[in-house]
């Protein structure tokens, strides 16, 4: 790929002086940035002696060497459009690469006319402005990360906002790219979607650098919100190259008789911080909260969630399951809590870590609050390695230790990929992961 | 099932009573390097034993409360409101007959002759900061194990003592055992000789008897080489209108295949803060086992822990906790293995019932390159009414292909179906309420000396009267 001139890399700004005026926001949302950079440095950076931060290599989290990319070439344009392949079939597509819109292929006339907003942020937040700011940043980030949820509100340039009307079901996915490219450049990908009663619809979404090596930073934000019996199922493909620092801060809000679920890969990034928060704020609301992650080299993974149950009857049901080799590192610190009056939940929570290597790392904070009766809430982590038995029973059918190896650690991931039940993307996600370890 | 009842009032009546204070030594309120260097003096402490308190005291003001994690409760402690060190201003008493009356008439109704006669090997107990009482039965005597208060540990067996004496639990471990360093008193000093076993359990026993005061004991184990010990104390204190504060430091010394056995029954009153830090070193092929059951005080804090220095150590935690209104039981256990082919268990079951809070808090730790290392911990809660809260923190670190470590937790209520059974059978609910509970920590208590079992499960069936209907 050809690439912009060195010297308009050199003069690009960096990502700590603030929000960049020149953009073309309304006034309201220019205010709200500029609140938010306000807010973003007050507040103090994470130690380690925070309990959200606990076993988190904070010492990774400068931000000194990161800027907002300038515009990209022509060349870069065409060559990340040639490569954003995914899925085989999709409903919509956009693709991002350093926050710029790529490409924008829109959802039928059919679904468009039934009231489907398929669209990048800028164009939601003036077109659709009531709906926007409604949902827009509206759930706080309670996992830790409060002070880089300001900094996305402060440089956030565009992201997808996707509104699903009431009855309305999307068959297809709809796909999202965001690409890294340059090095030392950072991306604030924001997806805002909000499906209304008894809609449906599922969202797949690629995290990609154009360069295996080029150092990059990475500060997302996802809101996810099911209306009433709505069936809302979300996907991530995190494959950012292996010296970016990637922050992610997810929620989802369940409302009742609706269903949720999100699968999370996380193959890339040299620390990948994940924040996720599941609000259960109706009857009968479910959330199914899944995450993969393999983990090579000096790769550290850290993974923080809370299960919120706030009405009764909610359900929930967490399984991570990290393959660890090398010198890499997994932190999982995770919360079921049961809010007061929040009866007859259930929840769950598994983790579960297979270490590859003597230098590899595990640390398990599965935790439970809970404030209600009836309930049924039970937990689990455990880490070990693979069964030396396993092993002997595939050698002796001769296939290789390595290939036997393989076959082990593939097949205990695809446990959580299989609980997608979804054969396009369930495959996809599988090659990932194969494609990951034959590297 | 939902269960609207008020809850349990714990019958306490047994422990609830005091006697006129009448204190010789007093260090007065609040601490100071005043006071550290009275306690000193009292206790006619060498040189040595008066520099750790000072460094003790400079660690305790230096150290800030732990804000991010523990309780706000914490908060309403007023150190300067304490009184530091209380004590009749004699030695320990070598034989029932010579304790003062009215300080014999409240172990008498905690029943501690009676205990002694029946099956305790050695009883020491604690009145406010001093050690009243202490016996050792003849025979373990002979064998060489030596049970004295920590004080008389200090005087008499010098070169024993110290060279364990904070070595477990260091000064700076946390700010409050660098308090009880400070003003640490009383507590029980044992030494078991290699290869003896200690037939019958040793039994301590602490009681707060004075307002608003603190006390600090301070415990030391040693069982030496293919030794076993098993060692039992028992706390209580009545309640009076201002908090009380209770800050102990145990710590515990197994050497090369030696067993210590520590078993703890918690009954403080419901205003007393229990913050204590227990510890115990496992050598190669030794084991430490903690058996620790909290039923009383406001708010309790206590981790046991076992680190296994030695190849093949052993290390469990086997824990009760009983949660009542106004009460939080912050429980739970660390275990840091630092040595191939180590084991640890823990197995912890809390009750909250009425508007109180159990937390179970854990830490595994296994290292690098340590091989055939495992841990299994298990935290099981139980609620009974709509108000009552249980949390479970665990925090687990693995490294490595050689080890594995499991973490099961769950949460449950005693279903209204049981409860229906058993009424239908003729019980009234509350008696089936106290059976659920009893069948809820049965597999647990069965692995408790039996005399301590018994006792167990009558306090949870006296616990569980009035919890509903």
């Amino acid at each position: 790929m050809s690439s912009v001139a060195n010297h308009e890399i050199a003069k690009s700004e960096s990502i700590l002086s603030g929000p960049i005026e020149s953009r073309e926001f309304p006034d309201w949302f220019r205010d709200q940035q500029r609140a938010a950079w306000q807010q973003f440095e007050s507040l103090p950076n994470p130690t380690r002696k925070d309990q959200a931060w606990r076993f988190s290599n904070v010492a990774l989290l400068d931000l000194a060497p990161f800027k907002i990319s300038p515009p990209l070439s022509e060349d870069d344009r065409k060559n990340i459009l040639k490569y954003s392949r995914g899925l085989e079939q999709y409903a919509a597509r956009l693709i991002f690469a350093n926050d710029q819109l790529i490409e924008r292929d829109v959802v039928s006339e059919d679904l468009k006319k039934r009231g489907v907003i398929f669209q990048p942020l800028e164009r939601a937040m003036a077109e659709h402005a009531d709906l926007f700011r409604k949902y827009f940043m509206s759930t706080e980030a309670t996992l830790g990360s409060a002070k880089f949820a300001a900094l996305h509100n402060a440089l956030v340039s565009s992201g997808t906002f996707l509104f699903v009307p009431r009855r309305v079901e999307i068959e297809l996915p709809i796909e999202i790219f965001h690409w890294l490219r340059h090095d030392n450049m950072s991306v604030f990908p924001h997806l805002l979607l909000v499906a209304d009663e008894l809609a449906k619809v599922t969202v797949v979404e690629h995290f990609r650098s154009c360069s295996r090596t080029a150092p990059g930073f990475t500060c997302g934000v996802n809101d996810l919100i099911a209306g009433p019996g709505a069936k809302v199922t979300y996907v991530c493909a995190q494959e950012w190259a292996d010296n970016v620092i990637a922050l992610q801060i997810n929620s989802t809000t369940v409302d009742h008789d609706a269903s949720a679920l999100s699968l999370n890969l996380h193959l890339g990034s040299r620390y990948s911080r994940f924040e996720s928060l599941s609000r259960l704020i109706g009857e009968g609301g479910r959330s199914d909260l899944l995450a993969v992650a393999v983990a090579k080299h000096q790769q550290e993974f850290d993974a923080r969630t809370l299960q919120d149950h706030i009405s009764p009857h909610t359900a929930s049901d967490l399984l991570y399951k990290n393959a660890l080799d090398d010198r890499a590192r997994n932190t999982f610190g995770g919360l079921i809590r049961v809010e007061p009056h929040a009866h007859f939940t259930d929840a769950y929570q598994k983790v579960r870590n297979l270490l590859l290597s003597d230098d590899a790392e595990a640390n398990s904070m599965p935790g439970l609050e809970i404030l209600a009766d009836n309930v049924r809430c039970s937990h689990g982590a455990t880490s070990g390695q693979i069964e030396e038995d396993q092993l002997f029973y595939l050698r002796s059918r001769g296939i290789a230790t390595k290939t036997a190896q393989r076959l082990l650690v593939t097949g205990f991931l695809d446990e959580v990929i299989q609980r997608l039940n979804h054969e396009a993307i369930g495959g996809h996600l599988h090659r990932l992961i194969e494609e990951k370890f034959a590297a | 099932m939902k269960t609207e009842t008020s809850a349990v009032n714990i019958d306490r009546s047994k422990g609830d009573f005091f006697y006129p204070e009448a204190h010789v030594r007093d260090a007065g309120t609040g601490l100071s390097e005043r006071t550290v260097r009275y306690i000193s003096d009292v206790k006619e402490d060498p040189d040595w034993v008066r520099e750790f308190r000072l460094r003790g005291l400079k660690t305790f003001l230096e150290k800030p409360l732990p804000t991010h994690w523990a309780s706000k409760d914490l908060e309403a402690i007023d150190f300067d409101k304490i009184r530091y060190y209380l004590s009749p201003g004699t030695e320990a008493k070598r034989s029932w007959d010579e304790v003062p009356d009215d300080i014999k008439r409240t172990f008498e109704r905690l029943g501690i002759p009676e205990q002694e006669r029946k099956f305790l090997a050695g009883v020491e107990a604690q009145f406010d900061s001093e050690a009243v009482y202490s016996n050792i039965k003849k025979a373990v005597g002979e064998q060489g194990v030596i049970f004295v208060g920590s004080t008389e540990g200090l005087k008499h067996y010098p070169e024993i003592f110290r060279k364990w004496f904070g070595k477990v639990i260091p000064i700076a471990d946390n700010k409050f055992s660098a308090l009880n360093s400070a003003v640490f008193s009383g507590g029980s000093f044992i030494y078991v000789p290699p290869g003896v076993k200690v037939k019958h359990p040793l039994q301590a026993y602490f009681r707060i008897n004075a307002e608003n005061f603190g006390q600090f004991e301070r415990t030391l184990i040693i069982a030496d080489e293919g030794s076993e010990v098993t060692y039992m104390e028992g706390c209580t204190a009545p309640k009076f209108n201002t908090p009380t504060l209770h800050s102990a430091v145990v710590e515990l010394v197994a050497l090369k295949g030696a067993k210590i056995q520590y078993i703890t029954v918690q009954n403080w009153a419901s205003n007393v803060f229990n913050l204590v830090t227990k510890r115990g070193l496992a050598h190669e092929n030794a084991e430490v086992k903690w058996i620790d059951c909290n039923i009383g005080s406001r708010l309790t804090m206590k981790y046991p822990g076992v680190i296994m220095k030695g190849r093949k150590a052993r290390g469990e935690v086997l824990s009760i906790a009983l949660a009542n209104d106004g009460q939080h039981q912050d429980t739970g256990a660390k275990m840091i293995h630092a040595a191939d082919e180590t084991t640890s268990n823990i197995v912890s079951k809390s009750i909250s019932i009425g508007k109180g809070r159990a937390t179970y808090r854990g830490l595994v730790h296994v290292p690098k390159h340590l091989k055939h290392c495992k841990n299994n911990t298990e935290c099981d809660a139980l609620l009974i009414n709509s108000t009552s809260r249980t949390d479970t923190y665990p925090a687990i670190t693995v490294r490595g292909t050689g080890n594995a470590v499991q973490h099961e937790a769950s949460v449950s209520q005693v279903s209204a179906e049981q409860i229906f059974y058993m009424q239908q059978r003729g019980l009234s609910e509350a008696q089936a309420m106290s059976l659920s509970v009893n069948g809820f920590v049965n597999d647990l208590v069965r692995q408790f000396p039996m005399e301590y079992s018994v006792e167990l499960k009558r306090l949870i069936e006296l616990e569980m009267e009035g919890s509903v209907g």
